[in-house]
């Protein structure tokens, strides 16, 4: 957040805010906070419905948690890179900016593929939505999460080809910020589903 | 100006031309200014509380004899199913969200919302879930299951006809509404406040709203996800809620109520805030114990997270959880409690002076004591098994609801029609409407306590004529009736203040706060000069010079103050006139690509490949809108030239 405030041009008598803090700033960590409690939500839904399916395929049969850590693992180094373009932007590095969104973007596709392979193969395994509690509580959580990293996905897409366009200059920075924000939300959530869905065992 | 209207090589969107009228229907749909939005907001609810009124007055009809004929089982369950989703969320919601934009602006001294086009969305959002969730009574099936639609009436083999996807889809359109407009509040009010404006020393009604929109962030999210699942089991076959697939319709009423616990006091705290603004003014005397009132909404909202499952005492979860509600919901009474003895004591040797709007005050503080302390009855599991799912509890709800909400609603109306219309609304027929409304609700409601003590269960459609209610029963008919006549003066009121009330001058009532420091009705960008704070009720103190509560040395008595707009280098001339955001078209699209989503979805169980097909419009309509929004500057150069004949060629 202290980056912001440190923007390199004067601030006019529109930007001035009570808290010193950009409009979007604010609505970008307020939405966040709301969404908290969407996926705390769906997250407390699957741990109700855990144990409870009638029928297989059942959890154990089909979670395969090394291939999903390597999914994770580059979830994980894909919000590295959006530091790495935040920080190539804020030093007024288009170049590097669109280098570094170019590969968050590739790391987060990376991990959208490693889920349709991993969905498919549950379909294939006989587990569909409708097939048990397991199915739908576990297909309708990652399912939102995937739809969240798709989102980000086209958000910094379209922000590489606004850079291209040379539409993101060094005092754009803070919408690199407000994206990678969101980005690193998705990622810290994916290492709650990753951790109560695959990983615990109660 | 220099940084946010970014020169650009060409017009990225040339699809639709910036829209730049300013009077007629056109400015109205594109318009991104608070205060009209405000006004859309009012005046939409206020329809829709006509719609609800009339849905309540079928049933009171169908319920004035035993054995009533006029609607059959089917359509009495739709009645009170819209008319309960139709007062929550189209009526009492919206109408405060009216005087969140109208009103908060103004008191924190801020020339518009945080996110103007935002808020426009949130507006047309509104409208059109409002539409969709009411479609159902074209085709015979509103939805039927409740407001609170407890599952498995809304599971497949129980509810076959499209009244449940109305609802279900509805209420996400709606719930999408509540949280865009949420978060423009909650930037807007944290951030727009004008120099000097410390959180303390920011209005209740300003407290109330940030502590209503922090409830609405948190707690719309559940109600998204249970009617996501809800919508899971009714479009793609998953057993969430169903019990023969493993699932636990307990689990809805859970999540309904983490939900609609806090919904309850999205409700009343923005009614509370209004009452804290007439009260003081109309004692001329400071808000006793500002502080604690902020303190206790606080408290409230905090602990309405804590109390949901006394919903559910009668579903069996055991005494720990009904000893711990119970002791919760109880804990809940002492904030609010507090509020009512700050209220009682700030017109305690007060110069009251009983204009509408006062009693409309005075007549939310009893009528609400009536309704909690119903509450507090509620919340000892033994007495809640006795009452629940009776007329005691519909007494309850409408003495907090009606009696409470409704009533701080109509006195917020009277107190800030002045405000936003210039013109005085009249006494005589105020006070009628306030008489006919106190009689018609205590009518209506009163009795209900007694009919429900009887053991009259509410919703059901009739009742045989041997069961001793009749007479009371009656009476509440009557009661409605006398509700609807007071509605129909407040009609009648409005229209002809609106065209024959008295000029009213900038600050009718000797108010207290900022908004009455500003011509009536606000220019469109209200503030000449963005005023400086330097005491809670600010306007009082530079009225009046520093004596009070909080007093300040030497503020200047009635001098406009210099505000720190001034040392950005604009002219006087640039300052009387500031630049406001542009109309725009997208908001609308926007949000009528949402309705086409939802319209869409209704068709897949039937006829799939119209679902496609619409919702493929839609999706298209929502896209087009989204990039069209982001590429749209807030000021175009020319809109800015042509509107305002000055600015952007000034080199600013």
């Amino acid at each position: 957040m202290a980056v912001s405030t440190a923007a390199p041009h004067a601030v006019t008598e529109e930007e001035r805010t009570s808290t010193g803090l950009n409009h979007r700033m604010v609505l970008m960590w307020t939405f966040l906070g709301s969404e908290c409690m969407f996926f705390a939500s769906l997250i407390a839904n699957f741990q109700v419905q855990r144990g409870r399916s009638l029928n297989g395929p059942y959890p154990d049969e089909l979670i395969n948690i090394p291939f999903t850590s390597v999914s994770t693992f580059s979830l994980l180094m894909s919000s590295l890179m959006m530091v790495l373009a935040l920080a190539a932007i804020q030093r007024g590095d288009v170049k590097g900016l669109r280098i570094w969104l170019l590969a968050t973007a590739f790391l987060g596709s990376l991990f959208l593929g490693g889920q349709v392979y991993e969905f498919t193969g549950f379909v294939q395994h006989g587990l569909k939505l409708s097939t048990n509690l397991f199915g739908a509580s576990f297909f309708v959580l990652t399912g939102f999460h995937g739809t969240h990293v798709t989102i980000g996905v086209i958000w910094l897409m379209s922000l590489y080809f606004a850079a291209k366009r040379g539409r993101i200059q060094q005092r754009d920075s803070l919408s690199v910020e407000l994206a990678g924000l969101y980005w690193h939300f998705v990622d810290i959530v994916w290492i709650a589903i990753f951790t109560i869905v695959y990983l615990l065992k109660v | 100006m220099a940084t946010l209207i970014r020169p650009m090589a060409q017009p990225v969107v040339t699809a639709l031309p910036r829209p730049h009228a300013e009077t007629g229907l056109w400015s109205w749909i594109t318009t991104v200014d608070h205060k009209r939005i405000g006004i859309l907001y009012g005046s939409t609810a206020f329809i829709l509380f006509i719609l609800g009124g009339i849905e309540a007055l079928i049933m009171r009809m169908q319920l004035a004899t035993p054995n009533g004929q006029v609607v059959d089982a089917d359509t009495f369950n739709q009645l009170f199913t819209m008319h309960g989703t139709t007062m929550i969320f189209l009526v009492v919601m919206p109408l405060s969200v009216a005087f969140f934009n109208y009103i908060v602006p103004l008191q924190i001294g801020a020339r518009d919302v945080a996110f103007p086009r935002l808020n426009a969305l949130s507006y047309w959002v509104f409208l059109f879930g409002a539409i969709f969730i009411n479609l159902g009574w074209i085709i015979g099936q509103a939805p039927d299951a409740g407001w609170f639609a407890y599952a498995n009436l809304t599971e497949r083999p129980y509810a076959l006809g499209l009244n449940t996807d109305f609802w279900v889809l509805g209420l996400q359109i709606l719930g999408v509404a509540s949280i865009l407009g949420s978060l423009n509040f909650f930037v807007t009010i944290v951030n727009l406040r004008a120099p000097g404006m410390r959180f303390m020393r920011m209005p209740v009604f300003v407290w109330m709203t940030l502590v209503t929109n922090v409830l609405m962030l948190l707690a719309f999210p559940v109600i998204t996800v249970a009617l996501t699942l809800l919508l899971f089991d009714r479009f793609f076959f998953t057993h969430f809620f169903v019990p023969s697939g493993g699932g636990d319709p307990q689990l809805w009423v859970h999540l309904f109520w983490i939900f609609g616990h806090p919904e309850v006091y999205i409700l009343i705290l923005p009614a509370m805030g209004m009452v804290s603004q007439i009260l003081p003014t109309f004692s001329r005397k400071p808000l006793f114990g500002h502080a604690f009132v902020v303190y206790s909404g606080i408290a409230i909202a905090f602990l309405s997270f804590g109390v949901w499952a006394h919903h559910m005492f009668a579903q069996g979860l055991g005494p720990t959880a009904d000893a711990a509600f119970s002791f919760s919901t109880m804990l809940i009474a002492v904030p609010t409690g507090v509020k009512i003895f700050n209220w009682i004591g700030t017109m305690h040797g007060g110069q009251l002076r009983f204009k509408t709007s006062m009693l409309f005050a005075i007549g939310f503080i009893a009528m609400f004591i009536i309704g909690g302390l119903s509450g507090v009855m509620h919340s000892s599991p033994p007495a809640d098994l006795q009452q629940n799912n009776t007329y005691f509890i519909v007494a309850h709800f409408h003495y907090v609801l009606f009696g409470g909400a409704l009533m701080g609603i109509f006195g917020g109306i009277y107190y800030w029609f002045p405000k936003a219309t210039g013109r005085m609304p009249n006494e005589g027929l105020g006070k009628l409407h306030f008489w006919l409304t106190m009689l018609g609700m205590n009518l209506t409601f009163f009795p209900m306590h007694w009919t429900g003590l009887d053991g009259m269960p509410r919703r059901i459609y009739t009742y045989p004529a041997n069961m001793g209610w009749d007479f009371w029963n009656m009476v509440d008919t009557v009661g409605a009736f006398t509700i609807a006549l007071s509605v129909l003066v407040f009609i009648y009121n409005m229209m002809r203040s609106l065209r024959h009330g008295e000029i009213a001058g900038n600050d009718p009532w000797d108010g207290r706060t900022l908004e009455w420091s500003i011509p009536s009705p606000p220019p469109h960008y209200n503030f000449a000069q963005i005023p400086v704070v330097t005491s809670l009720d600010d306007w009082w103190h530079k009225k009046y010079g520093g004596h009070g509560e909080a007093a300040t040395h030497g503020a200047p008595v009635h001098a406009p103050m210099a505000g720190a707009s001034e040392d950005d280098g604009h002219d006087g001339h640039a300052e009387a006139h500031p630049h406001m955001p542009d109309p725009s078209y997208w908001p609308i699209i926007m949000a009528a690509g949402m309705f086409f989503l939802a319209l869409g979805l209704l068709f897949l169980p039937t006829v799939p490949v119209g679902t496609y097909i619409i919702c493929a419009f839609g999706f298209a309509l929502f896209v087009t809108a989204m990039y069209g929004w982001c590429f749209e500057p807030v000021n175009s150069p020319t809109v800015a030239d042509a509107a305002a004949g000055h600015g952007m060629a000034g080199g600013h």
